[in-house]
């Protein structure tokens, strides 16, 4: 391995054969956001309203509850991808990099945990007295 | 970092709408995962947190400024949406032909628009 340019350096070392592995993902979860924030729009339009007992009655129900927690992960997943593309793009300092990256990875597994838990929250939560009988 | 001179790749360039709905994508994208989503965890903790807290998010995203927020919000999605599905067009190799090219890239962020208007017509009245 030649010690002269950055060409020499890596020629003759092949493909990493993992390069596509997050352009890949950004679409895979793009066609899931699709499909899931399909569902929260049109949910949000066809609720009757977006009043506290409405909505959380609504979260109760199996499917938006799976629909919402699939949400959550994937559009945390995807907007990872999105920004450590934009700091790869502009930010050019190893070390400020390095930061930029931790503090995505560290606001995703934060963002994803929490939003899942706060919708188990409410899908397992007991009806409350004022929904009667519809327990 | 390398202190080798960049190819003026800004400055040179006569805008077109390509352009724009290029970094309108990032611009979207990327501001919806400062904006969006810390909104749609607000919404989630107020839900689990109770009837009170739900109230304070009522208050704060039914004030003029939830409104803009919110409608900010929506236009990215459907922005990003549109291009979106631009660039899935684009990743089978098709639509590079100038003039398709060119239409589809001024009638992507114009969807987008009419998607935005469309939802809060829908929320509205329906």
């Amino acid at each position: 391995m030649g010690e002269g340019t950055e060409l020499g350096r890596v020629r003759g070392l092949g493909a990493a054969h993992e390069g596509e592995e997050g352009w890949m993902q950004q679409r895979m979860t793009a066609v899931g956001n699709l499909l899931l924030v399909g569902f929260l729009v049109i949910s949000i339009i066809l609720l009757p309203d977006l009043s506290y007992p409405t909505v959380s009655e609504w979260l109760r129900h199996p499917l938006p509850a799976v629909a919402m927690a699939l949400l959550v992960a994937n559009v945390f997943w995807h907007a990872r991808l999105g920004l450590r593309e934009l700091i790869g793009d502009y930010v050019h300092e190893d070390g400020n990099k390095f930061a930029c990256l931790l503090l995505v990875n560290f606001a995703w597994a934060g963002g994803t945990a929490f939003g899942l838990f706060c919708l188990a929250r409410v899908a397992f939560s007991a009806v409350t007295a004022a929904a009667g009988g519809a327990a | 970092m390398a202190t080798r001179p960049l190819s003026p790749h800004l400055s040179i360039w006569k805008w077109g709408p390509h352009m724009l709905v290029s970094i309108l994508h990032r611009i979207t994208g990327d501001g919806m995962a400062f904006v969006a989503l810390p909104v749609l965890l607000y919404w989630l903790g107020s839900l689990a947190a109770g009837p009170e807290a739900y109230a304070s998010f009522e208050h704060q995203a039914t004030s003029w400024y939830g409104y803009v927020i919110l409608v900010g919000i929506s236009w990215a999605f459907f922005n990003h949406m549109s291009s979106g599905i631009r660039h899935f067009v684009m990743d089978v190799g098709a639509g590079y032909e100038i003039h398709t090219n060119k239409r589809w890239s001024v009638a992507t962020p114009i969807i987008g628009i009419l998607l935005t208007a469309a939802f809060w017509a829908a929320v509205t009245w329906y």
